[in-house]
């Protein structure tokens, strides 16, 4: 830990009122560092402004990897290096080769989204984050704005907003 | 709000539940000490898995010979086993995946526990071919990798090689499905738990905060595995055909076997969920959770793709007699009045006849019926693939190679001890991890709770009543 953040955070109890908070602080121009939740809440991420998700991409393009990958290896395989006649087919059976591709290109796609998925949400086994309360992942929503280099005028007036929004508790944690 | 659900709709979550009592009540069972039901359980599961560690190691150290198996009927119990597990191994991605691109919500409160069902059942499928292989330690010779004979590669245009990577990209697809919708749960039980339990739970979450971003992402990665889990399930079994219909065996060698065998799959994987979950929702007092009505929508599944088998036997048997060729005709004359008569009449039976009690809604939603009939299909789909490998070997091309297949103790050890390892595999699943996704029913729980659909309805019945005055 090079710097230590100091956090200022709402907790909400219900998630419509979470969504009407976060439409709310985008208008006054707040800063919001992140929102927790303990289950995806639809309507947040416009409301936070979050564009959407590219991870479907990288699927596309490890699934290409896979389909490639296996049907130039059994063309390599089947034709090249030793070729055989199975059955009485070519050896460049097409169609026989068509299963196999198929499951490779699903292979490659799941594995390297759900990799790439915990490498940039920074997730895995042995990361410990920091958990600002403990009831998000139970039943509470927060808000959490980074005041770090905030000074206090400021800090009170987000206090303000989470009281006006309807925040049921306001606290804030060093991480 | 939430997204809009129609009010006739029946709630999902009953109980008048709040986000709170969700965590509480999933999370519950893997607190507190077990149970003695869940002792004695797994005390006998544990028995059986002796005798299936036993009997494969029996069959190892002698050899194959130990089967029954001979120059005729080279598959038996063993392959029979196979099919049926994997069959089994259907529903949980099914449920999951096939469901979640149809938004179909009632499977959030049985998605869990049947893709654990799927990844156990799946494992018990793969013991299978690996202990038939004789020599289990050479297994590793069925990949594709580079060797000092030459190097000598497998054969691509092999089924059975396909069903290799059938079903390992399957196992894993399924194990990564199931343990990404895992981490945001397994976060749930961290936050709750103190000392080495938060230890362990805050290693297996991944460090899991519930970040906007984070949710976003994994609700992207959901609905592509699902996307790309839905041809898979499909592939597999269709795989799994192949491994018949590509030979020149008649009664094998049919292009029909692909859908029946997914659809056939489908309706054995969704009596196994019946029968486990109708005991773990009483077990662990889920009845909130796992309602009348998701039995029912699960009921409606299995008569559904009950009858799609139902039709394909009638085919199969349309089919034998309008080829116009002998020794298909046979091959169906023999299964229904063989020496194996009666295992092809339990699998019409428990297959086609009995599920159709589930026309009636009355049937459909009374648990012990249901409980009964999932039992029936198990059985019925597990005779369907006896049927299928051996009255078909037992009696080939040549009269004089006509044989007789019965299983020795060694096999019957076998079967009965997978399914000890898979009852092992559930009990511990039962109390280490949350059988109903925790998550994904706090996102129903506003468009499909009980006190939400009645505030719904009254509303509804307020506006009609201002609009008629």
């Amino acid at each position: 830990m090079s710097k230590n953040k100091h956090v200022l955070f709402g907790l909400y109890d219900d998630d419509e009122i979470l969504l009407d908070a976060v439409k709310e602080a985008r208008n006054q121009k707040l800063d919001i560092m992140d929102v927790f939740t303990p289950f995806p809440v639809h309507g947040l991420d416009p409301a936070l402004g979050l564009s959407e998700s590219r991870l479907h991409i990288s699927g596309f393009v490890f699934g290409l990897l896979g389909a490639l990958t296996a049907f130039g290896f059994m063309t390599w395989i089947m034709v090249v290096d030793w070729p055989i006649i199975y059955g009485g087919k070519p050896y460049w059976a097409v169609p026989s080769f068509i299963p196999i591709t198929f499951e490779l290109t699903v292979l490659f796609s799941a594995v390297g989204m759900v990799i790439v998925f915990y490498t940039i949400c920074g997730l895995g086994p042995g990361v410990n984050s920091v958990i600002l309360d403990p009831r998000i992942t139970d039943d509470k929503f927060c808000i959490a704005f980074d005041v770090t280099n905030v000074d206090e005028s400021e800090q009170s007036e987000l206090k303000k907003f989470f009281e006006q929004s309807g925040a049921s508790e306001i606290n804030n944690k060093t991480i | 709000m939430g997204s809009i659900t129609s009010p006739i709709r029946e709630p999902l979550v009953t109980g008048n539940k709040t986000y709170s009592q969700i965590t509480e009540d999933i999370c519950a069972p893997t607190e507190r000490a077990p149970s003695l039901s869940w002792v004695l359980a797994f005390t006998v599961a544990n028995v059986l898995l002796g005798v299936f560690a036993f009997t494969s190691v029996w069959t190892v150290y002698f050899g194959i010979g130990t089967w029954d198996l001979n120059r005729t009927v080279g598959w038996g119990w063993d392959i029979t086993n196979f099919v049926w597990w994997i069959g089994i191994g259907h529903a949980g991605t099914l449920i999951s995946a096939i469901l979640l691109l149809f938004r179909q919500k009632w499977r959030t409160g049985v998605n869990r526990a049947a893709e654990a069902m799927t990844i156990f059942a799946v494992a018990c499928a793969g013991q299978f071919p690996l202990i038939h292989m004789g020599r289990a330690w050479f297994a590793f010779f069925i990949f594709p990798y580079p060797n000092t004979r030459g190097p000598l590669w497998v054969n691509f245009n092999s089924p059975l090689l396909w069903d290799v990577f059938a079903i390992s990209t399957y196992a894993i697809v399924s194990i990564l499905f199931w343990y990404t919708g895992l981490v945001p749960d397994f976060a749930t039980i961290r936050d709750r738990s103190r000392g080495l339990r938060k230890k362990i739970y805050g290693f297996v979450s991944f460090g899991w905060t519930g970040s906007a971003k984070h949710w976003q992402r994994w609700e992207s990665l959901s609905l592509v595995l699902a996307g790309l889990a839905t041809p898979l399930v499909l592939s597999v079994h269709t795989i799994v055909s192949f491994d018949f219909a590509t030979s020149v065996i008649p009664g094998w060698h049919t292009t029909i076997f692909p859908p029946y065998f997914v659809a056939g799959a489908i309706f054995s994987g969704f009596a196994m969920v019946q029968t486990l979950m109708i005991i773990t929702r009483y077990v662990l007092k889920l009845e909130d959770y796992i309602t009348i009505g998701h039995i029912e929508s699960m009921n409606k599944v299995i008569l559904l793709t009950g009858t799609m088998v139902g039709i394909a036997y009638l085919t199969e048997l349309f089919v034998a007699w309008y080829s116009g060729y002998i020794y298909e005709q046979f091959a169906f004359f023999n299964r229904a009045t063989g020496p194996y008569w009666a295992a092809y009449w339990i699998m019409m039976t428990c297959n086609l006849v009995t599920p159709q009690i589930f026309w009636f809604k009355k049937m459909r939603r009374n648990i012990y019926v249901t409980f009964i009939m999932s039992i029936f299909v198990n059985i019925g789909m597990w005779y369907e693939r006896f049927v299928i490998i051996a009255t078909t070997l037992a009696r080939d091309f040549l009269p004089s190679s006509w044989s007789l297949y019965s299983p020795t103790w060694v096999e019957i050890g076998i079967f009965i001890g997978s399914l000890g390892l898979f009852f092992t595999l559930f009990l511990v699943f039962v109390r280490v991890a949350p059988v109903v996704a925790i998550a994904e029913i706090k996102h129903i729980l506003k468009s499909s709770g009980d006190q939400y659909v009645e505030k719904q309805k009254e509303h509804i019945k307020k506006h009609q009543f201002t609009e008629n005055n």
